[in-house]
């Protein structure tokens, strides 16, 4: 395991949550490098997401912070390192991507959506029974949309949307809950209601990672924050993360992307002995 | 002439009216579901590419076996299927989209399958094959196309779910469907098989031409009369059916071809629903009614 306090880019006063190689995190990403036709979008990344712990994951555009999520649910496969995932299956994730593949016309009630949450426990073949159903109206009170059930999705608004789909993550009973910006485009009152609901996860020692970019919402709101941008700038507690330096590093960092991508860039030796 | 006379009279008196009624209620079970999928898949003109790309394989058992209905129908679904596969494979592994290259292969299909008929048949037995023969379907015919109903109802029972979430949320089916993933894959080859399966059923009484004709117009128009997918599907197949009998009746009363017949009443339809059915139609877009207290 490469020691987090060693990982190249990281400021050096940093704190990096979990530099002891005897703490055994639920997520662990071992040196891990991602990215699109070669060309890296996440660098050489060390470190764990503690079980229960709730982090923000915040950088500039680009720094390939929606990139680590989809490579933790297994949708993108590493061009370098790895990640862990201690004692998870694929059935104890929730995912909610940026742009949700869903189509918003097609004729499915708010019901019949969350109900989808339970796909671990039914499959294809089994029946949807009371208990199910009733844990499915739990969830769409939890998120306001009581009365809801009935309605046509396509009918809903941006926000009641979102409402739906934090309801079918509760009824997914996840351990590890990935949230890649949440809240774009998403008003105060819906935000202000989901965050309650995240913060009832982190209450259930549940394992939340948002990717996010208002950073007053997580100064207020997330114990813990990994700054990225390509390179881990810092990882740590949020008043540290966040803090002024790191924070004009990050944007230093993404001042110096090119506009497209390098073509000329050779091979990386940093890994090589 | 009473509506009896008009209606009823043709199918009692003439056996070949009845077979081509059984073979239209037949062809509506399986093709209402499946043209709804098409539909909400946004695959309505997949279909049409897939039904032309039956010819060549119908074409070739047709030279191996004559007008054998088995023949041309297994040769007509492995050429559609094998374009479908192509397509999706092409689409894959180079930079040309999907719609694209099922455009190019249906072309390349159709063209070699009017090339294969020509050569050997004469231009009737083109004709048969392009424009069909609902009122000449004779029993294996008809076995045929109540097979691929029945086929085509079970596995819709079987795989209804996660066909249905593949439609509405595939990153959310390839997150939990297990199968490493592939389980949305899976369904979407088996629902390409149906579609092959009910063209290739369409055929023998439409044409390679007309055969997506019941599948897409009664899909098309179910948008305008329902909301949820169960109802979408039983309106589709009992527009299908009536748009079936309607076709069949004007092609007895005024000596016209049966295909293009039915076809003709199903759109005949589609207007029909685009402008007054109940939901997101015409008539609504215009006279919207009073909106509702809360």
């Amino acid at each position: 395991m490469g020691s987090p306090g060693v990982t190249p880019g990281a400021t050096p006063g940093a704190t990096l949550p979990f530099s002891d190689a005897t703490a055994d995190p639920l997520v662990r990403l071992t040196d891990l490098t991602l990215g699109y036709r070669r060309h890296p979008a996440v660098h050489h990344l060390s470190g764990g997401f503690r079980d229960g712990s709730l982090t923000a994951v915040v950088g500039p555009n680009g720094a390939g912070k929606s990139t680590l999520l989809k490579a933790m649910v297994g949708a993108l496969r590493p061009l370098d390192g790895r990640v862990t995932l201690h004692g998870l299956t694929a059935a104890d994730i929730a995912y909610l991507p940026q742009q949700a593949e869903v189509e918003r016309d097609f004729p499915i009630d708010v019901l019949d959506t969350v109900l989808l949450g339970h796909w671990r426990r039914v499959g294809i073949f089994r029946s949807i029974g009371g208990a199910l159903r009733d844990r499915a109206e739990e969830a769409l009170a939890v998120v306001g949309l009581s009365g809801f059930e009935r309605r046509p999705i396509a009918a809903l608004s941006a926000g009641q949307f979102q409402r739906v789909l934090f309801a079918r993550m509760l009824v997914q009973d996840a351990r590890l809950i990935l949230l890649d910006e949440p809240f774009t485009a998403i008003d105060a009152r819906t935000t202000a209601d989901l965050l309650d609901v995240v913060r009832r996860w982190h209450g259930e020692r549940r394992t939340v990672i948002a990717v996010l970019h208002d950073l007053e919402q997580v100064r207020s709101h997330f114990p813990d924050t990994l700054l990225l941008a390509r390179e881990p700038i810092a990882w740590g507690r949020t008043a540290d993360a966040l803090a002024p330096a790191n924070l004009v590093r990050a944007r230093a960092m993404a001042e110096g992307w090119p506009e497209k991508g390098d073509d000329k860039a050779g091979p990386c030796r940093r890994a090589e002995p | 002439m009473t509506l009896y006379d008009f209606a009823v009279d043709p199918f009692l008196e003439f056996a070949f009216m009845r077979r081509a009624l059984a073979a239209c209620l037949a062809l509506s079970l399986g093709c209402g579901p499946v043209g709804i999928l098409l539909v909400l898949r946004r695959m309505s003109l997949m279909g049409d590419a897939m039904s032309h790309a039956v010819l060549p394989g119908a074409a070739i058992g047709f030279l191996a076996a004559g007008l054998s209905l088995w023949a041309m129908g297994i040769g007509g679904f492995l050429a559609g299927l094998a374009v479908a596969l192509l397509a999706g494979l092409v689409s894959r592994v180079t930079a040309l989209r999907e719609d694209a290259s099922f455009a190019a292969f249906y072309l390349i299909s159709l063209a070699g399958g009017v090339l294969i008929v020509s050569l050997r048949g004469s231009n009737v037995d083109l004709m048969h094959v392009l424009f069909g023969t609902i009122l000449a379907v004779d029993d294996a015919g008809l076995l045929l196309v109540a097979g691929i109903a029945t086929v085509t109802l079970l596995v819709l029972a079987t795989l209804y779910r996660p066909l249905v979430v593949e439609c509405f949320d595939p990153g959310f089916l390839r997150a939990v469907g297990g199968s490493r993933g592939r389980l949305g894959a899976l369904c979407h080859l088996v629902f390409l098989v149906l579609v092959v399966l009910n063209l290739v059923g369409g055929f023998q009484a439409l044409g390679t031409l007309m055969a997506v004709g019941l599948m897409m117009l009664p899909a098309a128009s179910a948008r305008f009369w329902a909301e949820g997918i169960a109802t979408l599907a039983l309106t589709a197949m009992a527009l299908a059916f009536a748009s079936g009998i309607g076709g069949l009746l004007l092609s007895f009363h005024l000596n016209l071809p049966s295909g293009p017949s039915i076809v003709l009443v199903a759109g005949a339809g589609y207007l029909l629903s685009l402008a007054l059915g109940p939901v997101g139609s015409l008539r609504t877009r215009w006279f919207p009614g009073r909106h509702l207290a809360a």
